[in-house]
């Protein structure tokens, strides 16, 4: 009976600790999985619009005919939202990181964190809402463009979207430099911020910078906020005052009118690929510097 | 000199403080203007009615059904998964290559897009698979989305766990599955449901991945089998702010203030678990 019993508990115990391995790898199935099925579906579109033309043509049109498929412009439109939301988001992060971290007193200090987290909370579809109905009436006033919905919008929308990424994980950083930098710069007579300036922040500098990709990261795949604030229309900005349409934003508002199978679909896969590129590169590079920190 | 670096200081401190005030003031403000445009939409007609009148009219309880049935759905796919995955390589795995491709994996997955999810979602479950837009189709989505998060709180929650519980019990002759189910899961268990509900409800307000695997504009009827289609709350809130026009705000911020109410209870209860076992853990 108990060498039955055991018996039968070793076939289980095999089975559960397959099915355990089996989930460890998953991760690595889902990676190829995804970009197979972005391959499958985007490389199609290249029997129909040559590679060359969709790196270079500067124009979107899909449903005109001839359709063009330039990525480019909305390659730009990407860009230019990131760039401006960069300029935003990396002082002002890095700002209220050393805040948190090295200056307020700890019942701020924990107030502080959880209103940041709680920005983390809030889907990106209400935050593109309340950007809908505050920042884009206010960006129309004060800059006299004819709807307020441009890059800039976005670009202010994404700096405070990617906050909680950065301030979290600079605060991170800045707490793991060691005590012992701190007494020893303090007792050399430098004041707190003297210590902060030019013992902790280049101390911490690797988990910062991972920190200001890793936001990089949050807002280029940002969608629908993105959708919703920036006007989206297919052109190169010349200016921050112009509506813009980024990959995302292209992606989620057009591939409910594709047909599927169609040019316009595998155009809209083809996307895909290219955000899944950047993506795993800015994830490469931000996993490079968390381990040289490490 | 000295004099000098103490004004810089305070300028740098007012700077600081300056920049911290402009990040969390607009979250507050955000708060409050939900809270204050929403809190009079509320109503039990609001909360369990159908929407009338295009939407305008009427209540959001489809929407509200279909975010549980996906959040449901979600977690049955993504916690079992997740789980075993933590164990693997928390107990199983050795540092060699297998188990670093493994973390380059989980972090790759935590930085894809939420829009290419939905495209993987639609190219593998609604295609390939035939699934159709259906809530499974949404709901396997958004689990395979979900992961990463699970896996990393649960490893380190498996993590915490200290050596000797895993050593006493190998010692008393427990094999290795005996020792993780009956002494190391459980004490991790509080860590992995924080993890499991954090994510749970990043995937309830995720509108991109279901945007074409699962979401319907407008379904009045609720959803029969997880092979139907369902209404969303994310969805249903970008439908109403950007498709509907003539809408009363009301309707608007009473949709957003349900979604943010959901996604913070269930926030609230993670947080209120980990300081419930925080309190009470013996180690």
């Amino acid at each position: 009976m108990t060498t039955k019993r055991s018996a039968s508990g070793k076939v289980v115990e095999f089975l559960i600790e397959r099915a355990i391995f089996l989930a460890g790898i998953l991760s690595i199935v889902f990676v190829v999985l995804i970009f197979v099925f972005l391959l499958k579906e985007g490389l199609a579109l290249f029997y129909e619009y040559p590679l060359g033309r969709f790196l270079t043509d500067l124009r979107w049109y899909p449903i005109s005919s001839p359709p063009h498929f330039g990525v480019v412009t909305l390659l730009m439109g990407s860009l230019a939202v990131t760039l401006g939301a960069l300029v935003i988001a990396v002082p002002l992060g890095i700002g209220c990181a050393i805040f948190i971290a090295e200056v307020a007193p700890l019942w701020l200090r924990e107030l502080l964190k959880t209103t940041v987290e709680f920005l983390a909370a809030i889907p990106s579809i209400v935050l593109g809402f309340i950007g809908l109905v505050t920042l884009v009436p206010l960006v129309k006033q004060i800059f006299h463009t004819p709807t307020g919905l441009t890059a800039l919008s976005g670009s202010i929308m994404l700096a405070f979207m990617a906050m909680p990424t950065i301030v979290s994980m600079m605060d991170d950083a800045l707490r793991a430099v060691p005590n012992a930098h701190r007494a020893g710069a303090l007792a050399l007579g430098a004041t707190r911020w003297q210590m902060i300036w030019r013992v902790l922040v280049p101390a911490a500098s690797s988990g910062m910078v991972a920190a200001v990709i890793l936001g990089i990261g949050r807002v280029i795949g940002e969608t629908m906020a993105v959708m919703m604030i920036t006007g989206n229309a297919a052109r190169i900005p010349t200016s921050l005052l112009q509506p813009v349409r980024t990959m995302t934003a292209t992606i989620a508002a057009e591939m409910g009118e594709a047909v599927q199978g169609g040019d316009h679909y595998h155009a809209l896969f083809a996307i895909g690929i290219l955000l899944f590129i950047i993506t795993f590169i800015i994830n490469m590079t931000a996993s490079f510097f968390i381990r040289r920190r490490g | 000199m000295r004099l000098k670096a103490k004004l810089t200081e305070k300028v740098a401190f007012l700077v600081l403080l300056l920049s911290t005030l402009v990040i969390v003031i607009p979250v507050v403000l955000i708060t409050l203007l939900i809270l204050k445009e929403g809190l009079p939409a509320m109503s039990w007609e609001f909360l369990s009615q159908k929407p009338r009148m295009g939407m305008r009219a009427g209540g959001i309880f489809p929407a509200i059904i279909g975010t549980l049935y996906l959040v449901g759905g979600t977690m049955c796919f993504a916690l079992p998964v997740g789980i075993l995955a933590a164990i693997y390589l928390s107990e199983y795995a050795k540092d060699n290559w297998l188990t670093r491709m493994i973390d380059v994996a989980i972090a790759n997955l935590a930085g894809v897009p939420s829009v290419v999810y939905g495209l993987f979602g639609l190219g593998l479950f609604v295609n390939f698979l035939n699934f159709g837009a259906s809530i499974l189709s949404g709901a396997l989505t958004l689990a395979i989305m979900s992961l990463p998060v699970i896996i990393t709180a649960s490893r380190e929650a498996l993590g915490t766990v200290p050596q000797n519980f895993r050593e006493a019990s190998l010692a008393l002759g427990a094999t290795r599955w005996q020792t993780i189910r009956k002494v190391v899961l459980p004490n991790a268990l509080p860590g992995i449901m924080t993890g499991t509900i954090l994510a749970l409800s990043r995937a309830a307000g995720e509108t991109a991945p279901i945007l074409f695997t699962v979401a319907a504009f407008y379904l009045p009827k609720l959803p029969k089998s997880i092979m139907d289609q369902c209404m969303a709350l994310p969805y249903h809130l970008y439908v109403i702010s950007t498709q509907v026009t003539k809408i009363k705000p009301q309707v608007q911020y009473g949709t957003a203030l349900v979604l943010i109410g959901m996604v913070f209870i269930m926030n609230f209860c993670a947080m209120i678990i980990r300081a419930h076992f925080r309190r009470k853990k013996q180690w």
